[in-house]
């Protein structure tokens, strides 16, 4: 079942040249328990697309199924809506609350979007390897930490479609490759849709479709 | 080039460049204009004191106030080297001014300077000599007036037969200003005194000064404060910068001398701009400040401003040891920091964390220094120290005492946004505590101020009720028109109470004995704070005195105490009055004593007790064609009061408004620049479904949160210092105590009125954040790749 569609998506920003086309008729779905990854070259428009499809940006044109509802139709406070309930977002810098310990971090979506369950919640912190880490705060954590917290934080709401980008980016190849399994594991276990942006052929690799942008269009 | 990077930061910055600057030229302006103020009132005591004496010469006078100018003649064939004067206060045109005549040919250098450039056959025909302000004030008048700026403000300089028939003194003068040598022994009947008038004036102004003085450093620390978080913001923000320069081979003494050379660049436009602002800021307030002082201690000072070198020099240096007090923290912290620090927002928040203990024991230290002042200390010196220790630890306080505010919230928060919101709040705290603090010290001082104020003027309008009780006053042009004025009006009128009084030097101090009538009008109706028994009966049977609040707490004389009177020895003290408004000491007796130890005494004034004042006043008008100036009703001399005592708060009004618009901007300023370091932390709650008009409001509800919160904190720490402002500093500068009242509705506006600064200076980045919408918190995720 597709989770996530995007339908003719167009997206330019504006220069002191004139409007810059970044994403130009791009069209895409990944089902429910299915591993897209997103390849292409720096400034192709993935992160972008990305954001279009977590509701961040709005599309020039085009539409936005997330979980078949039309996102880009939604006002602002619908799309906060839909992303706090049924979308999880893992960037590559982690993006932390640095505020809030590592248990409040982990169920904060989900306490956002009023599904917590601390039972899952705990669960999810002892997949992670986290159960010893809940009451420190993101900065007292390694990236691989951080990273890992992050994850956790997506899934916890139980989100129908996950949205990583360059999640491994930031941290060294063995941590990066165990991060990135427990994530697939995890978003499969789920049946959530999973698109990923990255620039590792080899991570890549390991997913089930693998879609080349260039130039704003899917190659 | 390593200067031209770390200025391009300000061209990308350029609200927070603004905000640093207008820091820097407020706290400059505030300091510089009230200095500018001091040194105006000072420069004309110093010309008040050169126009009556020499270098602080002494004078030869009576008990009485007058001597047969016979007196001057005989002294003069003699061989003494005096000098007559005759003054007085007399309405000239619209205004009431000092008449003072002089001898042109026997008067002092300074003196004749003043006649140095005028027509000198002129001013003895009648002429006379003024400052161009006294001029404009007292309009068209029958004397020839001619203006001078070597005349004080106030004064009207005559000669002697013009003040001896304008005063009604014809034959008489008021004293002998010494030219020479005081003679040994003394003439018969006269005594020797000071006439610095200018050193007098200095003393009693000390305090109103000092005040001014202590008002301009608060404000100039509160302008410090908004300098200090822009220095410190604009160091974290450039920590990246820094790195990048050192990893490129700049030095650590040349990144430090650059920076010390950007601040330096800073404190002079600011100095600049600072001293402009301060010169127009005293330019503005001088009229205010200088009807105060001459209200309320007769100081002659103008309400023109005039231009000092002197104090321009000292205000740039102001700017320059306020930037380096204010930037020095920031230069020792890239002097430490090592070459690839990173930076680390809670790496931030836990240095702040350690700087924040220091901060509390730095506060205990200061509680205790406080407490010992208060113990301890004496003197108007001590009470501002015990001031500025109690309110500087009471500032350093301020962050540790919100963020256990802000942790006991977050413990009793639930909901995940509400949690987040007092965590969050705790975190930015160090970024915003400098503001806060500076906010607190303005809130306290408006509360401390605006209390003593308050509490003053209820004080003060409940003893004036009980004080101005006689219907009328009428003030006789000579002694002669006194006598038949009291003859017309005693089977006229109720009763007629004739004021006298004598200059005397009561426990050290200047001030003056008075006569008072034994009637019922005092007995029932003068308040008196303390006394010994049967007061009243006993200041008729002659068996002691009434002193006024200021000689008794100064003096520590108190009933049962003795007192000497010049001419009676020491006489018992039966109580003592309030006497506010007044800075000099006073002294009364009962009437015939008065008038058998200074016999020949004028009478100054007469107060009226009548059922129809108004017939009473026609009758005076037609019978002795009396001027309308010369009767005042109460309700006159009420209004006199109180405007005498509104204009005086009127500079502290003033100030503090400033002080507490400072706080404002200083809040504006670190807001505007947090809003930026802002966005990294609001980002994931926006990725997570947060709106950016929940954010925005969020924003704008901590904002308001931390003002309700420092204002509680600072509702305690302004009725401290309104505390020690009645109990300490009043005492010492004005010499009377009052009771502290507490006015909620003052506080409430007060609270309304930080609450909307707050909200002004969280608006705009609040407003930008939403209008906006999602591009920089987008970037957010984009810069960090």
């Amino acid at each position: 079942m597709t989770l996530l569609a995007l339908e003719d998506i167009h997206k330019s920003f504006a220069s002191a040249e004139g409007p810059v086309p970044v994403l130009q008729g791009v069209s895409l779905t990944v089902a429910g328990g299915e591993v897209v990854a997103l390849t292409g070259e720096s400034g192709s428009g993935k992160s972008t697309l990305l954001h279009i499809a977590a509701g961040l940006e709005a599309p020039d044109a085009g539409r936005v199924l997330v979980g078949g509802q039309d996102m880009a139709a939604l006002p602002d406070t619908g799309r906060a809506k839909l992303r706090r309930g049924t979308v999880g977002l893992v960037f590559q810098q982690f993006n932390l609350v640095p505020s809030l310990s590592v248990g409040a971090n982990l169920a904060f979506q989900a306490r956002l979007a009023g599904g917590h369950d601390a039972a899952f919640c705990t669960q999810l912190a002892a997949r992670l390897g986290l159960s010893d880490l809940v009451a420190r705060y993101p900065e007292q954590l390694s990236g691989g930490q951080q990273q890992r917290v992050a994850i956790g934080r997506a899934l916890a709401a139980r989100p129908k479609v996950l949205l990583a980008d360059e999640p491994t980016g930031n941290l060294d190849e063995a941590t990066g490759d165990a991060v990135f399994a427990l994530m697939l594991e995890l978003a499969r276990a789920q049946g959530a849709a999973l698109l990923l942006v990255t620039h590792s052929a080899r991570l890549a690799g390991r997913c089930d479709r693998v879609v080349h942008l260039r130039a704003g269009r899917l190659a | 080039m390593t200067l031209a990077a770390l200025l391009s930061h300000w061209a990308r910055n350029k609200m927070q460049l603004a905000m640093l600057l207008a820091g820097l030229t407020l706290a400059t302006a505030l300091w510089s204009g009230v200095q500018a103020l001091n040194a105006q009132a000072r420069g004309a005591y110093a010309t008040a004191a050169a126009l009556v004496s020499e270098d602080g010469a002494a004078r030869l006078d009576t008990p009485s106030g007058q001597m047969p100018q016979s007196r001057f003649v005989a002294l003069r064939r003699s061989g003494l080297m005096v000098s007559p004067v005759v003054e007085g206060r007399v309405v000239l045109g619209d205004t009431r001014v000092t008449l003072l005549g002089i001898e042109p040919l026997t008067a002092p250098p300074g003196t004749a300077a003043a006649l140095a450039d005028g027509d000198l056959q002129g001013f003895v025909a009648g002429g006379g000599f003024a400052h161009p302000e006294t001029l404009a004030e007292i309009g068209p008048s029958d004397l020839a007036l001619t203006p001078s700026q070597a005349v004080p403000v106030g004064v009207v300089l005559v000669d002697i037969g013009t003040a001896q028939t304008q005063l009604g003194m014809a034959g008489q003068i008021s004293h002998l200003m010494l030219t020479g040598p005081a003679p040994r022994p003394l003439p018969e009947g006269l005594r020797l005194s000071q006439a610095d008038a200018g050193a007098e004036l200095d003393g009693l102004t000390d305090s109103f000064h000092l005040n001014l003085t202590a008002f301009g450093a608060l404000a100039f620390a509160v302008g410090l404060f908004i300098v200090h978080s822009a220095v410190g913001l604009a160091f974290e923000q450039r920590r990246g910068l820094f790195r990048t320069l050192r990893s490129l081979g700049v030095s650590l003494r040349a990144l430090t001398f650059a920076l010390a050379l950007e601040l330096a660049l800073m404190a002079l436009i600011a100095g600049l701009a600072g001293l402009a602002l301060g010169y127009v800021m005293a330019a503005a307030l001088l009229p205010d400040v200088a009807a105060t002082l001459r209200g309320l201690y007769g100081a002659p000072v103008p309400g023109s401003l005039q231009f000092s070198p002197v104090w321009a020099l000292a205000g740039l240096a102001m700017a320059f040891a306020g930037a380096v007090l204010a930037g020095g923290q920031a230069l020792w912290r890239l002097w430490h920091m090592p070459v690839l620090a990173p930076a680390q927002p809670r790496a931030w928040a836990i240095a702040s964390g350690r700087a924040m203990r220091w901060q509390v024991m730095g506060a205990l230290g200061l509680g205790v220094v406080a407490v010992v002042l208060a113990f301890t200390g004496s003197g108007l010196f001590a009470g501002f120290a015990l001031l500025a220790a109690a309110l500087l630890a009471a500032a350093l306080l301020t962050p540790a005492v919100l963020a256990l505010c802000l942790q006991g919230a977050a413990r009793f928060a639930r909901a995940p946004v509400v949690q987040w919101f007092w965590a969050d709040s705790r975190q930015n705290l160090p970024r915003l505590s400098l503001a806060l603090m500076a906010l607190m010290l303005a809130l306290a001082a408006n509360i401390g101020v605006g209390t003593m104020v308050a509490s003053f003027r209820a004080t003060f309008i409940g003893w004036l009720d009980q004080r101005l009780v006689a219907e009328m006053t009428v003030t006789p042009r000579d002694a002669a028109q006194a006598v038949a004025l009291e003859s017309f009006l005693m089977p006229r009128t109720d009763a007629v109470l004739p004021l006298r009084r004598v200059d005397a030097t009561l426990a050290g101090q200047p001030g003056a004995v008075f006569a008072m009538r034994d009637h019922a009008t005092f007995r029932d109706n003068w308040p008196l704070i303390q006394a010994a028994p049967d007061p009243w009966d006993r200041l008729a049977a002659e068996q002691g005195a009434l002193i006024n609040e200021q000689l008794a707490r100064r003096a520590g004389l108190w009933p049962g105490d003795s007192v000497v009177l010049p001419g009676a020895g020491a006489v018992s003290v039966l109580g003592v009055y309030p006497d506010y408004g007044n800075p000099l000491a006073q002294a009364i007796i009962t009437e015939g004593w008065f008038d058998r130890l200074y016999p020949g005494t004028p009478t100054r004034q007469l107060a009226i007790r009548t059922d129809n004042p108004e017939a009473t006043r026609a009758a005076l008008l037609d019978e002795f064609g009396l001027s309308a100036q010369a009767i005042t009703d109460q309700a006159q001399a009420k209004a006199l009061s109180l405007a005498i005592f509104e204009r005086t708060f009127l500079i502290t009004g003033a100030l503090n408004v400033l002080t507490l618009s400072v706080a404002a901007l200083a809040l504006f300023a670190t807001l505007v620049t947090l809003s930026g370091l802002r966005l990294v932390q609001l980002a994931p709650l926006w990725a997570m479904g947060l709106t950016l008009r929940q954010l925005a409001r969020l924003e704008l509800a901590r904002a308001l949160v931390l003002a309700g919160l420092t204002m509680g904190l600072a509702l305690p720490v302004g009725l401290m210092l309104a505390q020690v402002l009645l109990a300490v500093i009043n005492v010492q500068a004005f010499g009377w105590r009052l009771p502290l009242q507490v006015f909620p509705a003052d506080w409430a506006r007060l609270a309304l009125w930080a609450g909307l600064a707050m909200f002004a200076a969280a608006a705009w980045p609040a407003w930008r954040l939403w209008r906006a919408g999602g591009g920089p918190l987008l970037r957010v995720f984009a810069y960090e790749r």
